[in-house]
């Protein structure tokens, strides 16, 4: 018995774009958080059973961050919390990125964004900080002071017409490895991508979840090889994951 | 005061078990839970080899509960001997395994297999209403039932469970094959076959289509299921279907169960046995209630 689900107290809160939200969190889960892992947010109403799996976006002492978009009700209620109030959750979840000291890519697409952050900001190399969005910016600036940053959006608002593949295809992006979490499209365009130029891809996926603690196996994804633990051709996301190495998972 | 119960000469330190399928072998809750303070861990579904389960997504939440369709996904009965088992004998505390299988003979293929293993009980799992054939059929008839029944207690070397589905006309039936194929206990409900629509992509939530129902949403069902399985038998029942509190788990108790699991609510709380079994000794510290036969079928 070592870990305890937790009602930690939020520090601010405030919305950085249109519908998106960035809250700081007072936690000691922050101080043995690595970049990558994430932390299930319990939504303070009983008919709302299951936790929210949230990305950390930062972590500072005993403080972490995270940054999420409404997505339904459950979000809808996080939104609403102000300095002060009580958050239940639980972490840190997953296993996060292995870090690289060499040149590295760095992919976000939407809210995959948030996790690049504190990535970034643990990296010690060069990096190349690709981003898309659909139209809003958040978090560029933040990034930028970690690396060089391209960005794509959907409406051509900003920078490159399109998604980061559209920036990658241009080929100004180059490194040792890449680091990537977003929309599954992107997520198989970029594992494409790393196997035609022959670079190791970390990838985060995201998957339903019930336990987020590797218990129920709601939340798998398809493995390319036999998993030890389940002996059949899938990984527990919540658990094995999020991040995979591109060639471990199978995203046909 | 004792919050001991007894099942088929099996005694369990405190009423309180998991759900099968809700807590895997115990090692992932085993850091949030002290395993040895539960009276069983019932394990997820053995079957006799390697089962992929179903396509994701696998669950969804629904008002007050939620949707399962992960297909019975287990790594097989070998590697469940080899390497969950030993890791739940460390603890102080019951083993249930729940036994799943396609056919007759792949129940009794793990029975056989489970025979010389160190475990307190089976609990054979006719009810699914996930996998097509994950034994529907067996959970639907009383005849099926009866004859899964009478065979597996033929060849199981441990006190056998029945579990039953609550997707049938009359459990009263149900309970009662159960009971005269020789079944030691029999333990409900498992899932409610249910079905969730995303309006604005207008598909099925889950990949499955179907799902089971569970969590607090079902537990006055559950609850009514109960007491009626409970009239119908003389043998033990264990009741579950959205217990979340000491206080859900006690009316069960009332209703006529001689223990009961948690299963949903552990996603929603990792720590939420241990909770239910403190508040059950609490309540009955401050009754006086001196042992759980005192509250059993009481109304
Ligand atoms: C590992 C991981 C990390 C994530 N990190 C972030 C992040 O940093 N920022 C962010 O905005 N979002 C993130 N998400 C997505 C986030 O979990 C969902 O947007 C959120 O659960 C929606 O909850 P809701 O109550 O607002 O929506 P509802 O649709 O009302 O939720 C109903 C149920 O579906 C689940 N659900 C809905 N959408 C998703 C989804 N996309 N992924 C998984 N479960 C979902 C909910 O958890 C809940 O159980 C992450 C998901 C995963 C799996
Ligand atoms: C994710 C999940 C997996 C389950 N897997 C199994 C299983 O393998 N075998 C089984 O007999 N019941 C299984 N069940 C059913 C539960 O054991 C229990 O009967 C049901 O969920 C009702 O209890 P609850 O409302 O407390 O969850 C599963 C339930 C859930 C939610
Ligand atoms: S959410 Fe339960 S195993 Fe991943």
């Amino acid at each position: 018995m070592t870990k305890e689900m937790q009602t930690a107290n939020v520090i601010r809160q405030e919305c950085i774009a249109d519908g998106i939200y960035s809250m700081w969190i007072a936690t000691s889960i922050a101080n043995t958080a690595v970049p990558g892992q994430f932390i299930s947010v319990y939504i303070n109403d009983a008919s709302k059973l299951l936790p929210r799996p949230i990305s950390i976006c930062e972590t500072g002492e005993d403080r972490l961050r995270i940054v999420y978009r409404i997505a339904g009700e459950g979000t809808r209620q996080l939104a609403s919390y102000h300095s002060g109030d009580p958050v239940t959750i639980l972490g840190p979840l997953g296993n996060g990125f292995p870090l690289s000291d060499e040149d590295a890519i760095l992919i976000g697409g939407g809210i995959g964004i948030p996790p690049m952050l504190s990535l970034a900001k643990a990296l010690t190399g060069k990096k190349e900080i690709v981003l898309g969005y659909r139209s809003e910016l958040f978090l560029q600036d933040e990034l930028a002071s970690c690396g060089n940053v391209s960005v794509a959006t959907e409406d051509g608002s900003s920078g490159t017409s399109g998604t980061v593949m559209d920036v990658l295809q241009t080929g100004t992006v180059s490194g040792k490895v890449i680091y990537a979490c977003g929309p599954l499209p992107m997520l198989r365009a970029v594992k494409q991508y790393a196997l035609d130029h022959n670079i190791p891809a970390w990838i985060s996926m995201e998957e339903r979840m019930a336990c987020g603690i590797g218990a129920c196996l709601g939340c798998v994804c398809a493995s390319t090889e036999q998993d030890p633990h389940s002996l059949v051709f899938n990984k527990r996301v919540c658990k094995d994951g999020p991040v995979f190495n591109a060639k471990e998972v199978d995203l046909t | 005061m004792n919050t001991n119960v007894t099942i088929a000469g099996v005694t369990f330190q405190n009423p309180v078990m998991t759900a099968s399928g809700t807590f895997a072998s115990g090692l992932e809750y085993s850091e949030f839970v002290d395993l040895n303070r539960l009276g069983a861990v019932v394990t997820k579904g053995v079957a006799s080899v390697p089962w992929p389960g179903n396509p994701t997504p696998r669950v969804a939440e629904t008002y007050g509960g939620m949707l399962n369709a992960i297909g019975l996904q287990n790594p097989g009965v070998d590697v469940f001997l080899e390497r969950d088992l030993p890791y739940l004998k460390q603890f102080d505390t019951r083993v249930i395994v729940n036994v799943c299988g396609h056919s007759l003979e792949e129940y009794l293929d793990v029975v056989n297999k489970l025979a010389d293993a160190d475990v307190d009980m089976l609990e054979i799992n006719v009810s699914c209403p996930n996998v097509r054939e994950g034994g529907i059929a067996f959970g639907q008839d009383p005849k099926a039932l009866f004859t899964v029944t009478e065979a597996v207690k033929k060849a199981a070397a441990q006190p056998v469970i029945m579990k039953l589905s609550p997707n049938v006309t009359d459990i009263k039936e149900m309970a009662r094959a159960a009971e005269e194929a020789g079944a030691d206990a029999i333990s409900l409900i498992n899932t409610f076959t249910a079905m969730k629509i995303d309006i604005d992509k207008r598909r099925f939530v889950l990949a499955n289509k179907t799902g089971g129902l569970s969590g607090p949403a079902i537990k006055p069902i559950a609850v009514r299921m109960v007491y009626e399985a409970a009239h119908a038998v003389k043998i033990p029942v264990i009741g579950m279907g959205g217990i979340a509190t000491a206080e859900d788990a006690i009316e069960f108790i009332m209703a006529g169960a001689t223990a009961v699991a948690v299963g949903a609510m552990n996603f929603h709380d990792p720590a939420v046995t241990i909770k239910v079994a403190e508040g059950i000794e609490a309540f009955m510290q401050s009754r006086n209630i001196p042992d759980l036969d005192s509250i059993r079928g009481c109304v």
